[in-house]
């Protein structure tokens, strides 16, 4: 028979039988826009976790004072605290891998306002700590290149400490004393939370490392330098020329061994990793079974088909229609019907992703890749799932199916 | 003048197996079918008119016997030959009408012209409207089926078997389904049609409907136990004339 009458055949029976066909699509697009939506949500959760990771600094290089080898004898770290500013300017300028460098000087501290007294941590630092440590600023502003060179008493205050001493009004403008030094509060950090080990990462004030040293410390080293590479990649690279700079600046000879230590997170980037893999797969997972789900819906929906239309089958037998006609009209019908389910369900697949993102706020994102796997399979289903109930139909025997009401 | 013969059957027999049980539904049908007949094929039920019916409408195959329609051996062909026979030789109108649901009658009417193998006729939109003029629907080609009353469905039916010129028209008990008036207009229209020359085969089991053809052939028990011509034939259109008249159909 001619393509454009089977198709004729196959349209006409489409159309007439609007609920058959409505429930044998329904299959391949609740199939098709799960699929869609769950890779689109999976992906979107996998880079929100990505980022939340990254907030802990992953590209983080940190440099502390002291070798775990010396002379063959181990000494620990922080041996020898040896660390100064110099060291700092150093790394910043033999390094170009580096996005951001900054001295850490702890000091403990009372800070004391008319309201109260609280015990906390100043961090002296640079004005690229911020950006390290992934810290932003809720309200007010960060200290400036200028305030550091001129030791400006300003300081920002975490979420922590500003509710402890300003509970209710605002701390931005206010005067705080620490250590009997009053500093001016110019912005509050934005809320972090707790670390891993349940330390409060918000009870924390930070300030210009040079006002901190000359005004809260007195003392010339620091104790630690912390550094981010751009990407994870870059992190060995940065690493080698952190450590190359910093031998320079202590003039170590080649015979010498360092009299520091350089250190990343690995661990946290290898969480990473292996969370993205977990996730991966439970995507895959999650997508295989919404497929075999709709493309067995489909297979159910064709049988049940062939049965209810076992008249039909001998009418059109009757009238002269070759098994062959039937098996193709039948193959042509599902094959139709599951690719325009495909398509309704990528169009209702992103439709719900970008729903979704406006919900969630999460980056959900529909990839080619994804809308293509899902289109393919739905036309397989249709196919594979049609060509069962097709042969079924088409050997059929006319009289029976004459006869069958 | 063998050119004549549409039908010739020899010997036919059919025997069921109904697990150890072999039930023989013809013993041996001999049947000969010239062109232009109309021919009442009656008996009691399981006196294997069904059977015979299905057979020369090829939609079943005899067990022992010859079958020739239109002058070509049809028994022992395959599946497909035998769709392609009922495609070209034979139109077919059952009691149920058997029409395809939702659909409208000029497409019920085209389909057996969209299962030609030979593809013999270019505008089969066309030849489907002048099938249906032929039985007085032209102005209802766009109904579906279930806007049409019984006799109308019937007509469309019987448009359906006329499509695509087959040498036999068979009808198993068109007037099953249908009142008395309907019942004789579907029989004004098979006369008119058999007028026309077209050769008709009418499975019955009505004696009042015999009486329009022109030939009872009557089974029993698998054998043919009459077969002679009838006397005092009725004529469809003046007894349709002689009824009281009613309001036309909608």
């Amino acid at each position: 028979m001619k393509l454009t009458r089977l198709a004729r055949l196959a349209g006409q029976s489409i159309r007439k039988n609007k609920m058959r066909t409505l429930l044998t699509m329904l299959g391949v697009i609740i199939g098709v826009a799960a699929v869609i939506v769950m890779v689109a949500v999976g992906q979107g959760a996998q880079s929100q976790i990505r980022a939340r990771i990254d907030k802990l600094g992953t590209n983080l290089i940190m440099v502390t004072p002291g070798s775990s080898a010396s002379g063959g004898v181990s000494q620990g770290a922080q041996t020898f605290n040896r660390l100064t500013v110099k060291d700092v300017e150093a790394i910043r300028a033999g390094s170009t891998l580096i996005t951001g460098i900054s001295p850490v000087i702890l000091a403990p501290t009372q800070a004391i306002t008319a309201n109260g007294n609280w015990r906390t941590l100043v961090y002296g630092v640079s004005t690229d700590y911020p950006t390290i440590r992934d810290w932003s600023i809720s309200s007010g502003m960060l200290f400036t290149e200028n305030d550091v060179r001129t030791s400006r008493k300003v300081a920002l205050i975490g979420k922590t400490v500003a509710d402890g001493l300003f509970a209710g009004s605002d701390p931005v403008g206010q005067t705080i004393q620490l250590r009997h030094v009053p500093f001016e509060i110019i912005g509050v950090l934005a809320e972090k939370g707790q670390t891993a080990e349940g330390s409060d990462q918000d009870d924390i004030i930070i300030a210009p490392y040079t006002t901190v040293q000359n005004r809260l410390q007195g003392r010339q080293f620091i104790g630690q330098i912390i550094a981010s590479a751009a990407t994870r990649s870059d992190i060995p690279l940065a690493e080698a020329e952190i450590r190359s700079a910093m031998r320079a600046s202590h003039r170590l000879g080649a015979a010498d061994n360092d009299d520091f230590t350089v250190r990343d997170q690995t661990d946290l980037a290898k969480t990473a990793q292996e969370t993205t893999r977990v996730m991966t797969w439970l995507l895959a997972a999650i997508a295989s079974i919404s497929l075999l789900v709709g493309g067995i819906g489909i297979m159910n929906i064709m049988l049940v088909s062939v049965t209810e239309r076992t008249h039909e089958i001998g009418i059109r037998m009757a009238v002269g229609a070759r098994g062959s006609d039937v098996l193709k009209q039948f193959l042509v019908e599902s094959t139709v019907m599951s690719a325009v389910g495909g398509l309704i369900g990528v169009a209702v697949g992103w439709l719900t992703a970008i729903v979704l993102r406006l919900i969630t706020g999460w980056q959900t994102a529909v990839s080619p890749q994804t809308v293509i796997i899902a289109l393919v399979f739905s036309a397989t289903v249709g196919i594979f799932f049609g060509y069962y109930p097709a042969r079924k139909a088409a050997a059929l025997n006319p009289i029976e199916a004459l006869r069958y009401e | 003048m063998p050119d004549q013969e549409v039908i010739r059957t020899e010997t036919l027999q059919r025997v069921f197996h109904m697990g150890h049980v072999q039930v023989a539904a013809l013993r041996g049908v001999n049947l000969r079918v010239e062109r232009g007949e109309m021919i009442a094929i009656m008996g009691p039920s399981g006196s294997g008119k069904s059977t015979l019916m299905n057979i020369l409408g090829c939609l079943d195959q005899p067990t022992a016997g010859a079958y020739f329609l239109d002058g070509r051996r049809v028994d022992g062909l395959s599946r497909d030959e035998l769709a392609a026979v009922r495609n070209q030789k034979i139109g077919f109108v059952f009691q149920g009408f058997n029409l395809l649901p939702r659909t409208q009658a000029i497409d019920n009417v085209e389909l057996p012209l969209l299962y030609d193998v030979r593809d013999q006729h270019r505008d089969t939109r066309a030849v489907a409207a002048r099938a249906l003029e032929r039985v007085g629907l032209a102005d209802r080609m766009h109904h579906e089926s279930s806007e049409l009353s019984g006799g109308q469905q019937q007509r469309v039916a019987i448009a359906r078997a006329l499509a695509t010129n087959p040498a036999i028209l068979l009808a198993d008990e068109p007037t099953g389904n249908l009142d008395t008036r309907t019942s004789i207009e579907v029989l004004a229209l098979f006369q008119e049609l058999n007028d026309a020359g077209i050769t008709m085969l009418i499975v019955t089991h009505e004696h009042d409907i015999a009486l329009y053809t022109k030939r009872v052939v009557e089974l029993r028990d698998g054998h043919v136990v009459r077969d002679e011509p009838v006397r005092n034939r009725r004529n469809a259109a003046q007894d349709l004339a002689a009824m009281p008249p009613e309001p036309a159909e909608a």
